[in-house]
């Protein structure tokens, strides 16, 4: 990333840092680089302008959490907007009046500790499990087979789950025919988080392994001879070798997930939320969904989106700063 | 130390050479290094366990799936439902959903999303990581921060709802695909593979006279064909499996996706309200539901995946951690 050429060129007694930016070229002017760079521009232009519209748009479109947000104002949504009443932080103020935000926001948290429990370490393990199998065949095919349910989607695992779990499905069947009493698992909300757990393990513990075993096969084996030469057997060389050798990844997949610790998602969820009854299976993204789309109070589910969004930042940023405090590289470290 | 020859594991590993010395392997490829002891026969037997158990809990369900959408309706029957031991195939459940009616609407929509999506994805998201693959070109740093910029910040379900039915695209396939086209992701995994190839074969191309684009068309997409494989896949899965924005966008039946008419299809009875409105169950007026035709359209609904996945897969550790290491 650094461009020999133009430091040197500095006098060295200035003090002023060298400049960072390497500049292909020397020092062209501006007009110049634009005549050799604009295809460039115009090729990123497409996607900038997407991304303009779907994301950024709806960012700055946040601020309808100030407003009384009233669709029917207007012609359409930017009209309405502009005749809509602005009221500061009323919708905030409803929003934290509303038990049933607190519920759905206790869930989203227990839901999150939960999986970081229960379901953060099995992609490390299965990894470990997996580089320890000396077949490569045997490997090959345990890895095709448990990265695939990653490719389904929420409908098909939740589907999955009914035909395999739910009142006819295939296991109640077989207690039935066994003489007994088949397990309410998919309708019962005391259980509903250990469910949804077991769902995304089952869809996702593969795939959270592959970047696990890119690590590990990224540890210098060497390391692992001169231990075994030192006498360090299988457990101490997965102690002193392996684990650091994973914990940079293991820090920068821990901050992600907190900082995703507000979202569990949101298909799950939804799909979900009749059978087992909104007290267990609302979390945020579903409440926003139902206070915005369902019952059209925009200004409470814009507020509510807003606080996920500020709250998730906040989150990212404080764990990222806590990572490079511990001299780990975090999510974006300074290149 | 003996025991390393006999390359221990779950099942026999690969005959080994004894004799030359091979450059020491990076990845064991054939048996244990010599320094490895041999793990106990109860690890290796724990090991064995668990994987097993693993590939079964996603290969039985397939499995079951699948035999009964098979299943003649004698079978079912005689199983008291779901079907684990085939006895006779009767296609009749696939016959039924294509048809016509609501499956064969919603599988040429799910279809030409995917397609549609797909080829608008790849084509925006590869311009613009080529076209921010140079580091020091104009504005380079800046559009690249402006792209990085969206994994931090959250544009919200509301105003994004607004966007798109302000814009008109409510009840139109468009909404399935425009919002969800450019996953910056990709674009940060195209990016890091494009920054890979030898900045000598580029200029080599510019001396000769060629332009950018054709220097990505020519020189480095040919030089990427993994990369945009899998890239492709994730879009392409991506677009098949959107269930979430067409329950929010796409309002009349004749426009569902597959995912939305596997959900209110089979999931419905346990969850009618799902979609916020009432759903007329699509299909139920026109053939009884019986299990079979229920999981022939579960069928349905993984094939894609399975059927692409084979040829992508060996790509993914190689694409997925470049984006992941580079970005």
């Amino acid at each position: 990333m650094s461009a020999p050429g133009t430091v040197e060129t500095r006098p060295p007694a200035e003090r002023t840092p060298p400049p960072r930016r390497p500049r292909r070229g020397g020092r062209r002017s501006l007009r110049a680089r634009l005549r050799r760079d604009w295809p460039l521009l115009a090729m990123a232009a497409p996607a900038a302008a997407l991304l303009l519209v779907f994301h950024y748009l709806p960012t700055l479109g946040n601020v309808i959490a100030f407003q009384d947000y009233n669709p029917f104002v207007g012609d359409d949504p930017l009209d309405a907007f502009l005749n809509s009443e602005w009221i500061g932080f009323g919708n905030f103020e409803a929003l934290f009046r509303d038990p049933l935000f607190w519920d759905a926001v206790r869930n989203t948290l227990s839901i999150t500790a939960f999986q970081l429990v229960f379901f953060f370490p099995l992609p490390i393990l299965l990894a470990l499990i997996l580089n320890s199998v000396v077949s490569g065949r045997l490997r090959g095919f345990v890895q095709s087979v448990v990265y695939l349910p990653h490719f389904f989607s929420w409908v098909l695992v939740v589907t999955f789950f009914v035909q395999m779990f739910g009142g006819a499905g295939l296991l109640a069947q077989e207690m039935r025919q066994a003489g007994l009493q088949p397990w309410e698992i998919m309708t019962n909300p005391d259980t509903f988080i250990v469910l949804v757990t077991a769902e995304a393990v089952w869809k996702d513990l593969g795939w959270g392994a592959i970047v696990f075993l890119a690590a590990l096969s990224a540890i210098d084996q060497n390391l692992y001879e001169a231990a075994a030469a030192d006498g360090a057997g299988r457990w101490r060389r997965l102690w002193h070798i392996t684990l650091p050798g994973l914990r940079p990844v293991i820090v920068l997949l821990l901050i992600m997930r907190l900082g995703d610790a507000l979202s569990v998602g949101f298909e799950q969820f939804i799909l979900q939320r009749e059978a087992v009854g909104r007290e267990a299976a609302e979390v945020l993204d579903t409440f926003v969904y139902y206070q915005a789309i369902s019952t059209q109070q925009w200004g409470l589910g814009a507020a509510a989106g807003l606080f996920k969004a500020v709250v998730g930042l906040a989150l990212i940023l404080t764990a990222n700063k806590v990572a490079h405090r511990l001299g780990e590289q975090g999510v974006y470290a300074k290149s | 130390m003996t025991a390393q020859l006999s390359g221990a594991g779950p099942v026999p590993a690969a005959p080994r050479t004894a004799g030359p010395p091979a450059p020491p392997p990076r990845r064991r490829h054939s048996g244990r290094p010599v320094w490895a002891g041999r793990p106990s026969t109860s690890l290796t037997i724990g090991k064995g366990f668990v994987l097993a158990l693993l590939v079964a809990a996603v290969l039985v369900p397939l499995w079951t799936v699948l035999v009964t959408s098979l299943a003649s309706r004698g079978t079912i029957d005689d199983a008291g439902g779901m079907v684990m031991i085939p006895r006779e195939i009767d296609p009749s459940a696939y016959i039924t959903i294509f048809s016509g009616g609501d499956v064969t609407q919603a599988v040429w929509i799910s279809t030409l999303v995917t397609v549609l999506g797909t080829t608008v994805s790849l084509v925006l998201t590869v311009l613009a990581a080529y076209g921010l693959s140079r580091p020091g070109s104009v504005a380079h740093r800046g559009l690249l921060f402006y792209f990085l910029l969206t994994f931090l910040i959250f544009p919200g379900l509301v105003p994004s709802y607004l966007v798109v039915t302000g814009l008109g695209l409510k009840d139109s396939i468009w909404s399935l695909i425009l919002p969800s086209a450019i996953s910056v992701f990709n674009l940060v995994v195209i990016r890091a593979f494009f920054m890979n190839v030898p900045a000598e074969l580029l200029d080599s191309a510019r001396i000769d006279g060629a332009g950018e684009l054709r220097i990505l068309t020519r020189i480095v997409l040919p030089l990427s064909k993994a990369v945009i494989a899998v890239v492709g896949l994730f879009y392409a899965v991506g677009y098949w499996n959107a269930y979430f924005n067409a329950v929010l966008y796409i309002d009349s039946n004749d426009k569902f996706p597959i995912q939305r008419v596997l959900q209110s299809y089979i999931l419905a009875g346990q969850s009618p309200n799902v979609s916020g409105a009432s759903v007329s169950l699509p299909g139920v007026t026109a053939y009884p539901p019986t299990l079979a035709v229920k999981m022939a359209v579960v069928i349905v609904t993984v094939i894609p995946a399975v059927i692409i996945y084979p040829f992508v897969q060996r790509h993914f550790t190689k694409g997925v951690i470049t984006g992941a290491v580079k970005g």
